[in-house]
């Protein structure tokens, strides 16, 4: 269909063109670099590799390194700017043919609204993914074909709290949400800030919605099913709705830092690493910048999975670790794989952890982590051990609302009800299902 | 659409001279000059000052963000750092932004005065549509895939004309209507009298017109240059790839969703805007002269 | 012999800038205006006739998108208009630090505008901002400009006025310095004091340039999104939304069409407002 349209505008370019080429004649300097060179016989394979700019790449050039010394093959990262900006770069070079070889990009649904089946290289027969975990599998699979790689270790959403208020104040950790609401009031009778919130930088203000999953599939188990067959909505789902009613209840409690629509997260983990804010509902891979500013107090920072209002149920939400996809229309797939292949491997493993302490289990089968983690990772664990986790509903269903971020600032910060912001995300679940064209919408 | 409303590009003071001056009116004159120097300086100079101290302080001071002096200076060692971020991306980007900004420059240069005295001198039936085309110009943003298949089909697309090209069909509208509005204050008898001597159309524009549009020019050339020059979103989209950065670009080197790197991202703040800083310095006489009559109309 | 036609003035002068500015900029325009009216995944298109118009006229933000935008054209538009010709007065003055002031001003117009939003959203912080800081000194406690709903959106304004208003400036400079000075002689004989001059010459004489600067940032100031973009993303919440900014979220999730059709309504909508305009301030306009 694009063809086709392509033939009518060439048409009427054609003295657009003409005009265009003299031009070009003109600069034609610019031309000859960027026309790009073939490759000699020895020269070794290049691969290029495009990563958004929010990520730590000590851990992948380390890999890298190692990678090009054992091969003939370069691999050479171009970063884009992160976030949905950035989203749309990826969208947009592949709708125009112009894409790496190799793409970083979120598994999940951030993954389904990139179409895989016709961008990316089936890997489900490729032996080096028999090791790599389900629940990251499922994360990045469509139509039975499984897509990618994880390019870090897991992490997990909940609430990272300070230690050391924690035992001056005598408290110990909740295992149901009245009993954090009672933590907290204690917290705020000492006169420090309960929750930390930092909803300047706005993806912080979904934490408490989107790390209540596990409770939410608790209380109902077909819920993401359900959620992407268009059968439940958030609103109408009693259980769903909870993760949003918890939301502002911190916030009318008045457990808030004050400015907290000013503040961003960098002063967040500032607050949490020094005691002065004693609770941030927060994802485990803050771990990693929390140690970059203040190493010294990493022992001090503890984590517990959201509570839900019965303490015999009791779970972890897990963030799937972002994916490494090949490009379908790639000229170097055998090579790109071979770069997956030891990236997965024990040694690559190795190489990543031991430039980035990981801030959650490695999503591969038969690796464990060496005994030297965060204190707060150690605090995961035992949820991995006994199986109770569940991964967020954005690995689950391919719909996610674009606007989820205002809405729960909306909600955070009391400008709209629990209820009004559920029924808000709902419309916006909606547009982004009928964009995605699936069925039942 | 336009009608002439202004003659002249006089440059007179508004002020009428008065060869007997009263001290007191000096005096006053004076307290006055002194409290526009100050206020200027707080309300315009005080956000610079904020960028350049930040720019002199450590990782672990600058993520204050405070006005405090630095309790050391890092400058040299922020600015080694900025130069040398991720394989001296900024020099590269820097050849980069000054060829797409210099090239489109010419262009427009070109195109817009072409263009313009044409509009200026000849009213015919489809002035009207023309006018409103231009207009459209400045109001509808781009169209990004579509213009990325144009470029695609035509083989310029990641290409440095590509992307030169874009900036100058985006910013055409504006150039075109400065130079209309200036050419109104050249008069049409100075072509007759070209003509009657002897001069062809294409001598009488390239010889005789466009040297007369020097000060316009002028302000074309500050005025694009700075759109073009901080344009972060075109080149995103029509010059990707990582040899291909912009100046721009690098701000992104040192600021991210996590974890931002203030006195470098600062630093480079500072770095980049030196060449707007020295085409200021050169032009700056020259933009009023050429806005007068110029953008008027 | 008048050897001045209309064939002097050839069309193809016209043709470079004409060919550049179609191919570049009207065709993908008016590509874009097709798939305003279709399902659009940038690979695959499905035609839907006016869907995606009728839900971005639903949007839930669109309400204050539209209020945010008019309230953010006027504000800016005023404040530019109001101060730049105050300053322009001024300047055109004969005081030694003319050059320096004007200089000043103008400065900011060359600077990146993300450079520029993210100084500021520094500078306004509540508490740790210098602007808060200097109030406080002065007894005043400030507001948290950019978290609180009521005022966010002015805050930006405010910001977009200082980045332009140099440029309005210098517009109105150029407009009062080609005011023959025999028109101020006669004010002066007629024994008029400055304000007469005010009021006479230079307010009814710098017509074309208010014009130009009424236009220039009206039009801009509907459509400006890229420094409420740095400073709010729209927030807190959806509270400095713009249609511009609407837009452009639904462009960044991805909804091709919709944001598509988003921009025909920006483009109708700007356009009603902005050519009667243009119409009027040209009605209006003096002959010297």
């Amino acid at each position: 269909m694009i063809q086709n349209k392509r033939k009518k505008i060439a048409s009427l370019l054609l003295s657009s063109a003409l005009m265009a080429g003299i031009l070009a004649g003109c600069t034609s300097k610019e031309e000859t670099t960027s026309g790009g060179t073939k490759s000699k016989e020895k020269e070794p394979e290049k691969v290029t590799f495009l990563i958004d700019n929010q990520t730590q790449l000590d851990g992948i050039n380390a890999i890298i390194d190692a990678f090009e010394k054992k091969t003939n093959i370069k691999v050479e990262i171009e970063t884009r700017p992160g976030g949905s900006e950035g989203d749309n770069i990826i969208k947009t070079r592949l709708a125009t043919g112009d894409m790496n070889d190799l793409v970083w990009n979120n598994s999940g649904s951030q993954l389904q609204a990139l179409n895989p089946e016709q961008n990316f290289v089936d890997l489900s027969k490729e032996p080096f993914m028999e090791n790599i975990m389900d629940g990251f599998k499922e994360a990045v699979t469509a139509n039975g074909k499984v897509f990618g790689i994880p390019g870090t270790p897991t992490n997990a959403g909940g609430w990272l709290y300070n230690k050391k208020v924690y035992a001056e104040l005598g408290l110990t950790v909740p295992k149901t949400w009245d009993e954090l609401m009672a933590n907290n009031e204690k917290i705020k009778q000492a006169g420090k800030t309960a929750v930390i919130a930092t909803y300047k930088d706005t993806w912080t203000s979904q934490v408490i919605v989107l790390a209540d999953n596990y409770n939410v599939l608790a209380e109902s188990p077909n819920f993401a099913a359900d959620f992407t067959a268009n059968k439940a909505k958030i609103s109408t789902t009693p259980a769903a709705l909870r993760s949003f009613e918890k939301l502002a209840d911190v916030n009318k409690k008045g457990y808030l830092n004050k400015d907290f629509l000013s503040t961003g997260y960098d002063a967040g983990l500032k607050m949490l690493a020094d005691g002065t804010g004693v609770h941030y509902p927060m994802i485990t891979f803050a771990l990693a910048n929390l140690a970059a500013t203040s190493p010294d107090k990493m022992q001090d920072i503890g984590f517990f999975p959201q509570p839900s209002d019965s303490a015999d149920k009791n779970g972890l939400t897990v963030w799937m670790p972002a994916g490494i996809f090949i490009n379908k229309n790639s000229e170097h797939i055998d090579a790109a794989k071979k770069f997956l292949e030891f990236y997965v491997s024990q040694e690559g493993t190795d190489l990543y952890t031991a430039k980035i302490k990981p801030t959650g289990p490695v999503a591969i089968k038969g690796i464990k982590l060496s005994g030297d983690v965060y204190q707060a990772v150690q605090d995961m664990l035992p949820y991995f051990e006994s199986g109770n986790t569940a991964p967020a509903l954005e690995f689950l269903s391919p719909v996610k609302g674009p606007n989820l971020e205002q809405i729960t600032t909306q909600v955070g910060s009391g400008i709209s009800s629990a209820k009004e912001g559920a029924k808000l995300y709902d419309k916006d679940v909606e547009k982004q299902a009928k964009q995605l064209g699936l069925e039942g919408w | 659409m336009s009608k002439v409303v202004i003659n002249g590009i006089g440059t007179k003071p508004l002020v009428p001279d008065k060869s007997k001056v009263i001290t007191r009116k000096k005096l006053s004159k004076l307290l006055i000059e002194c409290f526009a120097v100050l206020a200027t300086l707080g309300i315009f100079g005080i956000p610079f000052y904020f960028v350049i101290i930040n720019a002199f302080k450590d990782v672990q001071e600058s993520s204050l963000l405070n006005m405090d002096w630095p309790s050391a200076s890092h400058f040299i060692e922020n600015l080694q750092e900025v130069l040398s971020a991720r394989d001296g991306m900024i020099l590269h980007a820097f050849y980069n932004s000054v060829m797409i900004t210099g090239l489109s420059i010419i262009l427009l240069i070109f195109l817009g005065a072409a263009a313009g005295y044409v509009l200026q001198r000849k009213v015919s039936k489809v002035t009207p549509y023309i006018n409103f085309l231009i207009l459209a110009g400045l109001i509808i943003p781009p169209a990004v895939v579509p213009t990325i298949w144009v470029l695609q089909e035509i083989g310029l697309f990641k290409t440095m004309p590509g992307i030169v090209l874009v900036e100058v069909a985006l910013n055409l509208p504006f150039t075109i209507i400065l130079y209309r509005g200036f050419l109104v204050t050249i008069p049409k008898s100075l072509d007759e009298a070209a003509l009657i001597d002897g001069c062809g159309r294409f001598k009488l524009f390239f010889h005789i017109i466009l040297p007369l549009l020097k000060p316009v020019s002028a302000t074309v050339v500050v005025l694009t240059a700075v759109s073009v020059y901080n344009d972060f979103v075109n080149p995103l989209y029509f010059f990707p790839g990582a040899e291909n950065a912009t100046l721009q670009l690098t701000l992104y080197n040192f600021m991210s969703m996590y974890i931002t790197k203030w006195n470098l991202l600062f630093t480079n703040i500072l770095v980049i805007s030196i060449p707007p800083l020295i085409l200021f310095i050169i032009f700056n006489k020259k933009i009023v002269a050429g806005m007068t009559a110029g953008s008027v109309k | 012999m008048n050897k001045l036609t209309n064939k002097t003035y050839t069309y193809y002068f016209l043709l470079p800038a004409g060919i550049v500015y179609f191919a570049f900029f009207l065709l993908p325009t008016i590509m874009s205006l097709f798939f305003s009216m279709t399902w659009w995944t940038l690979t695959d298109w499905k035609f839907i006739g006016f869907d995606n118009f009728k839900t971005f006229l639903t949007e839930p933000s669109l309400n204050i998108g539209f209020k945010n935008t008019l309230i953010y054209a006027v504000v800016t538009c005023g404040l530019k208009v109001i101060l730049g010709l105050l300053l322009g007065v001024f300047l055109s003055t004969k005081l030694k630090t003319v050059g320096f002031i004007r200089s000043m001003i103008f400065f900011p117009t060359l600077l990146s505008t993300i450079a520029v939003g993210i100084a500021f959203t520094m500078l306004m912080h509540p508490s740790q901002g210098l602007i808060n800081i200097v109030l406080k000194g002065l007894g005043i406690v400030g507001p948290d400009w950019l978290g609180n709903t009521q005022i966010a959106l002015l805050s930006v304004a405010l910001v977009d006025v200082w980045k332009g208003i140099g440029m309005a400036t210098v517009i109105f400079i150029a407009g009062i310095m080609s005011i023959p000075e025999d028109y101020y002689e006669a004010v002066m004989i007629d024994g008029g004091n400055a304000w007469h001059k005010f009021k006479n010459i230079i307010l009814p004489l710098s017509r074309p340039a208010m014009n130009t600067v009424i236009i220039l940032s009206f039009i801009g100031g509907l459509r400006s999104f890229d420094l409420i973009w740095t400073m709010t993303k729209g927030g807190p919440g959806f509270s400095t939304d713009l249609i511009a900014s609407i837009i452009y979220k639904q462009y960044q999730a991805g909804f091709f069409g919709l944001s598509t059709a988003g921009n025909v309504i920006l483009f109708i909508l700007v356009s009603a407002l902005a050519f009667p305009l243009y119409a009027y301030l040209n009605s209006k306009e003096v002959d010297l």
